[in-house]
């Protein structure tokens, strides 16, 4: 069978690195559910932005799909009840996004019957619902970006509608070695991803779409095509693309299918794309059609230090021991654990982390990374030639050792996408990535620290300029009650002297 | 259960500098077995004694410098410096003369700029400079390659260890007896003195298109050079640069006159260009970064290389063309950074 796919005229990536895929392993078992466990940890902060704020109270029964925090902010998004029980405590639980330190959590005791929350409206077609409207509804999902950089979705689409757009951009690059959720959930569920496409064009008012999935993921390429052929949308394009680790970045995907760069500190729709992870799609389908809010989500369970790896539906909150419990446990070789890819993931202290809204890959490595000597650069330039940025690796970690602001600046600092490709090739064995992120975020502590002496310096400012108006007003009450005594005359003196004698008298006697 | 705390990215590098400068030595294994079949033992000690004395002088700084001696030893640069050194080096130079250049590239070119890494200049050019400029004589004595028809003496792998230990010669052997004049000086006094270069060309010494034999040893250079094309240990620009550095020039002026001008594949297999463009130019520490930078680094040592032989008063100028394109090193590599993808390319003046 010729694959439904072509390689089309794509733009050129710089760099970038073909790795080992290692997604045999987790991809030879269809995907599993994990039944709901006896307890649920929901972070409120699950999302790029504010965190949510609880709405509920300890002892409050809850049900499935219910409002448990509400989006506060301009950037936020609602999280919802994964399953009905009680909530039992409010309270710092481990989480992944704080490697595994604490941070506030909703912690629900599941009562087992997962009753679902009975739908306040009768779900309509969603193409008769009004775009604004449409984006609306999308924003109370608690939907965020699935493929790992959980920005609101609701406000990400609010912001693009009010850009000229031309593509829709659906992500099932999913580049990261290990990692196959999205693989997998284009295998099983391709007619939910080109539904919400289709919301998303309605909701965008775009006609071009395209589905980009790279050459490594024939299931998944044939199960959207042969979607693609039910639906018969011609406003619908697969594309193919080759194998190259990071080709899944946001920008670098813009890059790769329309020969559009993302210009420095912009985003995709500057260049007229949306792009969307197809996880986040079929979520968006099931919260517009289904009326299911993001609850649960597809996940990878792999690594050499688990015994039967696999991708797994799981409700958001089960915890990442639970869910190593039901792939089979860890092996004996087990040393570390990582949330997300070995590239761009976190590595976490604890299993006791829930899984969350972000948690696309939970990984378990068989040997602990960074343990090899690190010696001083070569300048050997391996690292400038897989750059996908086309920045020069060792010049920044040159300037970032030296704590050198204003070059690590011009030389693109901050358009550092930390994909880590530097760090693989570097014969050195320099931690890169690690630097540009600490360098990162030295700078916006810096800043952040001129912002707060700014703001003091104001305060200081504002404060001696009201004493010295209170001064002045003092002075000038003063002034007038001594011309108020001298056009009094001197009887009204007199009486004034008179007066304090009394009291003075009376003070001595008491 | 409880984990360990790392930062990303969790797969481990695939290379190692150990593993790059075991290559390069690796590499130069058959340009030193065409050295010593063409020019005898004299390699072997020399290759020796620069070892001895790179490791001596590395470890004496590192122990200076309050660094790890055992695990940096290991990182194999010292002996690429030293076995560099031994290529550069006559056939026949006594102990002290590689030992100045040896000592000399990793104490003052390489550690008192830091070390590995930090070195502005190519240690073993440094070394070999100043071994130039200290022992003009010693560094001027170059024997013939061992051929049927070339009037030669080839020294016993004995005498060839008297003469690197004590830098005298067996009796009946004397310094002029033994050194002859290399192709490449041949050529420049040859032009001088109104010959032609294909009169020239009909010498016993010289060979197909340079000297004899050195334009063997420039094949097996480029054969350890093309296997580390290959392996992707260096990558093809700062090669291409010398060599076309060399070539358009050399050829320019061989087509404008090729009576007084060497043909260009003279000056490619004459001296040491090849070694230069694959083995020297190529120390990543001392070179320019940037892909285009490397192209303009390579072609600014193969022209300079052109510019001493032909106008210059050495026969031949790799060390020099190499320590000036060192200096000129900051300055390329700022001026060819690449565009960053997502900025618009910047105007000259914006920074």
């Amino acid at each position: 069978m010729s694959s439904p796919a072509a390689t089309y005229d794509l733009g050129k990536l710089h760099g970038g690195l073909r790795l080992p895929s290692n997604k045999m392993e987790s991809t030879a078992t269809p995907l599993q559910t994990i039944p709901v466990p006896d307890q649920l940890i929901l972070p409120i902060a699950q999302h790029v932005g504010e965190p949510a704020h609880p709405i509920v109270g300890i002892g409050e029964k809850v049900l499935k799909g219910q409002l448990l925090a509400e989006s506060y902010g301009s950037i936020s998004a609602p999280i919802h009840a994964p399953s009905s029980g009680t909530v039992v405590a409010i309270e710092p639980w481990p989480v992944s996004r704080r490697q595994g330190d604490k941070a506030p959590c909703i912690i629900i005791e599941c009562d087992g019957e997962d009753r679902a929350l009975p739908a306040a409206e009768e779900t309509v077609p969603f193409n008769t619902i009004e775009p604004d409207s449409l984006l609306r509804k999308i924003l109370q999902g608690g939907i965020v970006g699935l493929g790992g950089a959980v920005f609101p979705t609701g406000q990400k689409l609010m912001q693009a509608a009010t850009m000229p757009l031309e593509y829709l951009i659906l992500n099932g690059v999913e580049c990261e070695p290990y990692i196959s959720c999205d693989d997998i959930l284009m295998r099983e569920q391709a007619a939910e991803v080109l539904g919400g496409a289709q919301i998303l064009m309605h909701a965008l008012g775009l006609n071009k779409c395209y589905v980009v999935i790279e050459s490594d993921k024939p299931e998944a390429i044939s199960a959207i095509g042969e979607s693609m052929a039910t639906l018969d949308d011609d406003r619908i394009t697969l594309k193919q693309v080759p194998t190259i680790y990071p080709s899944g970045g946001e920008d670098q995907l813009v890059q790769l299918v329309t020969n559009r760069e993302v210009p420095t500190g912009g985003l995709p729709t500057d260049v007229g794309c949306v792009v969307q992870n197809v996880g986040t799609c079929a979520a968006i389908w099931r919260w517009i059609v289904e009326g299911e809010p993001l609850i649960s989500r597809v996940t990878t369970v792999t690594g050499p230090g688990l015994t039967t790896p696999m991708n797994i539906t799981a409700r958001i909150g089960t915890t990442v021991a639970d869910v190593i419990a039901f792939a089979g446990g860890y092996t004996e070789h087990a040393k570390q654990l990582i949330i997300g890819g070995p590239l761009c993931g976190k590595s976490v202290t604890t299993d006791r982390v829930p899984l969350v809204k972000a948690t696309n890959c939970i990984l378990v490595l068989d040997e602990t990374a960074g343990t090899a000597e690190e010696r001083p650069c070569i300048r050997c330039g391996e690292c400038a030639l897989v750059c996908p940025i086309q920045l020069l690796p060792q010049q920044l970690f040159w300037y970032a050792c030296s704590d050198n602001e204003a070059r690590l600046r011009s030389y693109g600092l901050t358009d550092c996408i930390e994909c880590g490709c530097c760090d693989l090739v570097c014969p050195s064995h320099i931690p890169l990535t690690a630097s540009f992120r600490n360098a990162k975020a030295r700078i916006q502590e810096l800043a952040d620290e001129k912002a707060r002496a700014e703001r003091a310096r104001r305060r200081f400012e504002s404060r001696n300029e009201r004493l010295e108006i209170e001064k002045l007003a003092r002075e000038s009450e003063l002034a007038q009650q001594k011309e108020d005594a001298r056009n009094a005359g001197p009887a009204a003196i007199e009486e004034i002297l008179k007066r304090q004698r009394e009291k003075q008298d009376q003070d001595r006697e008491s | 259960m409880e984990f360990e705390r790392r930062d990303a990215p969790f797969i481990a590098p695939t290379s190692d500098v150990s593993s790059i400068m075991r290559h390069v030595l690796f590499a130069l294994v058959p340009a030193a077995l065409a050295y010593v079949w063409f020019f005898g033992s004299g390699f072997i000690f020399n290759l020796i004694v620069a070892s001895l004395f790179c490791i001596a002088g590395e470890s004496l700084m590192l122990r200076l410098r309050g660094k790890p001696v055992e695990s940096t030893l290991m990182d194999y640069s010292a002996l690429v410096t030293a076995a560099l050194l031994a290529f550069a080096m006559p056939a026949l130079t006594p102990w002290w003369v590689t030992a100045t250049a040896a000592l000399f590239a990793t104490v003052v070119a390489k550690h008192l700029y830091g070390g590995l890494g930090y070195n502005l200049f190519n240690p073993a050019m440094v070394g070999y400079v100043v071994a130039l400029v200290a022992f003009p004589m010693h560094m001027n004595l170059w024997t013939p390659p061992r051929l049927g028809d070339i009037d030669y003496h080839f020294m016993t792998i004995a005498e060839t260890a008297r003469y690197t230990i004590t830098g005298t010669f067996p009796d009946y052997l004397s310094f002029d007896a033994i050194s002859r004049a290399t192709p490449l000086d041949v050529v420049k006094a040859g032009l001088n003195n109104m010959l032609t270069f294909s009169e020239l060309r009909a010498y016993p010494i010289m060979g197909d298109f340079g000297g004899r034999g050195w334009e063997w040893i420039g094949n097996f250079t480029a054969i350890g050079g093309a296997w580390l094309l290959l392996k992707k240990i260096i990558r093809w620009q700062i090669p291409f640069g010398v060599l076309m550095g060399v070539l358009a020039p050399s050829s320019l002026m061989y087509i404008m006159d090729p009576g007084i001008n060497p043909s260009p594949g003279f000056h490619l297999f004459t001296g040491g260009t090849i070694l230069c463009a694959f083995f020297i130019a190529t120390d990543p520490v001392s070179a320019a970064t940037s892909d285009r930078g490397r192209l303009v680094y390579g072609f600014g040592i193969g022209f300079i290389i052109y510019a001493i032989r032909e106008w210059g008063s050495y026969a031949d100028g790799v060390a020099f063309a190499v320590l000036l394109m060192n200096m000129a090193v900051p300055a390329i590599d700022y001026l060819t950074m690449p565009r960053i993808v997502g900025h618009r390319l910047k105007k000259q003046g914006d920074r």
